[in-house]
């Protein structure tokens, strides 16, 4: 497992609310996990033309787009 | 440059994951009603960003904007309300605020916040939308088989539905993607409902003369009696692709979509739409979207200098027709001779032609379309 480090940082109260309600209702273990979560999926993301998506989800386009005949 | 989508951002409201298998697990603890095939697809149109920016299905304040101004709150070029309409006893005992699951044939398909419940005026909506009130009018009749309230709120999409054809239908995600793998940087769209004649294909041509791309974007969903069967219309297109378009100028993709019929007002919902497919360009068709004499010839053509701030290009390509003279299509810009010449291409004529599983001529038709479509038992919808 990847070292970790600790940090400290201040979030408005409303927003951790909210995060809190966010990771219990789509079945996160706890906060931390949750936001993990959200950090990895906005790094790992690229910017396209207008809309956001994972270069995975990008991927996942091009395979049916292929398997339809439409790239090689 | 592939245009960012209308409103900035390509909206997204599928579920994937943890938060869909709760929600999918809770849907049947919630209340629900049963929507009709033609709000499925609504639905799928939202959630999968092909009316972006829309989240979910109209307010008032937004439906009334649309009604009457023809954008949303927000400024926003929108020209055909989205709404969902119910029974007044379907939602009893529901209340703004509370969830909801939409379901189809007892599947439920989304998920939605009630976030306003309304009335309207369906003859009002009628006048605005369609400019008719005649029952007549198939946009109209629709209208007013509709149900009596309104609700507004967002969707998010549970389940997808299995469509005939879903392995020919390309969601904008999907052609923005493909756009950028062909290095295509302007894209014109062609909206279609019908096989193709000799004048599409002049017009299509005429417009990828000045584009890197074509998307033929034929519409999958209700169409009226008389129209052409879809996989009638996609084997016409293929066979007319494979003889007479170069290689990789063309990507041919179904549009699930409703069809209204309102003319002017759907020009523009259907340009709309095709920026959100990442098209630069749209033809615009002379009376396009109309039905019988309810719309002006050139009136979706008109109505786009309301709209200077759409986002993409209209183009306005006169009606081809087969000049004798010139020997070859043309149009009334482009050609000098007079009617004796000209032999227009009617597609009531074509259609009669079909029907009698005869062959039209071929500056009609190419024959190789007419063969593929002739080869259909029954090519059209009853």
């Amino acid at each position: 497992m990847e070292e970790e480090i600790e940090v400290k940082i201040s979030i408005p109260k409303t927003l951790y609310e909210k995060l809190v309600k966010e990771a219990e209702d789509t079945g996160f273990k706890d906060i931390r996990e949750f936001i993990i979560y959200v950090l990895e999926q906005l790094v790992e993301t690229s910017d396209f033309e207008g809309e956001v998506m994972s270069k995975e989800d990008e991927e996942k386009v091009k395979e049916r787009l292929r398997a339809l005949g439409y790239i090689d | 440059m592939i245009p960012r989508p209308h409103g900035g951002r390509l909206i997204n409201k599928i579920l994937t994951g943890k938060k869909r298998e709760i929600l999918l697990s809770e849907a049947s603890e919630l209340p629900s009603i049963s929507i009709s095939f033609e709000r499925v697809i609504d639905v799928m149109d939202i959630a999968h960003g092909v009316f972006s920016p829309l989240e979910g299905f109209l307010f008032q304040e937004d439906y009334i904007n649309v009604l009457y101004d023809m954008r949303l709150t927000n400024d926003l070029p929108w020209t055909i309300p989205i709404v969902l309409d119910v029974d007044p006893e379907e939602i009893s005992g529901l209340k703004e605020g509370d969830d909801i699951i939409l379901r189809y044939n007892e599947e439920p398909i989304a998920i939605m916040k009630i976030e306003e419940i309304y009335g309207w005026d369906k003859k009002e909506y009628a006048r605005q939308v369609y400019k008719t009130t005649d029952p007549n009018h198939p946009g109209v009749s629709k209208t007013y088989n509709r149900k009596e309230l309104l609700i507004g709120g967002t969707i998010d999409l549970l389940n997808e539905i299995k469509h005939p054809l879903e392995n020919r239908i390309l969601w904008p995600i999907e052609t923005r993607v493909l756009f950028k793998e062909k290095k295509w940087r302007t894209i014109v769209a062609f909206q279609t409902r019908n096989v193709p004649h000799r004048g599409h294909e002049y017009v299509q041509k005429a417009a990828l003369t000045f584009a890197d791309g074509l998307l033929i974007h034929p519409l999958v969903g209700w169409k009226k009696p008389g129209d052409y069967r879809d996989e009638v219309i996609f084997a016409a297109y293929e066979a007319l692709i494979k003889h007479y378009y170069p290689k990789n100028v063309v990507v041919l993709a179904g549009l699930l979509m409703n069809m209204n019929y309102a003319g002017p007002r759907e020009a523009i919902h259907h340009a709309i739409v095709r920026k959100n497919f990442g098209a630069t360009h749209f033809i615009v068709g002379r009376d396009h979207a109309g039905v019988g004499d309810y719309y002006g010839p050139y009136e979706a053509w008109e109505i786009f200098d309301e709209f200077p701030d759409l986002g993409i290009t209209p183009l306005f390509i006169r009606e081809a027709f087969y000049c004798r003279k010139c020997g070859g299509m043309a149009n009334e810009k482009i050609c000098p001779h007079g009617d004796e010449y000209r032999i227009k291409i009617s597609g009531t004529k074509l259609r009669k032609m079909i029907m009698e599983g005869k062959i039209p001529p071929e500056y009609m038709m190419r024959p190789e379309v007419a063969e593929t479509i002739l080869k259909f038992k029954d090519p059209f919808v009853h």
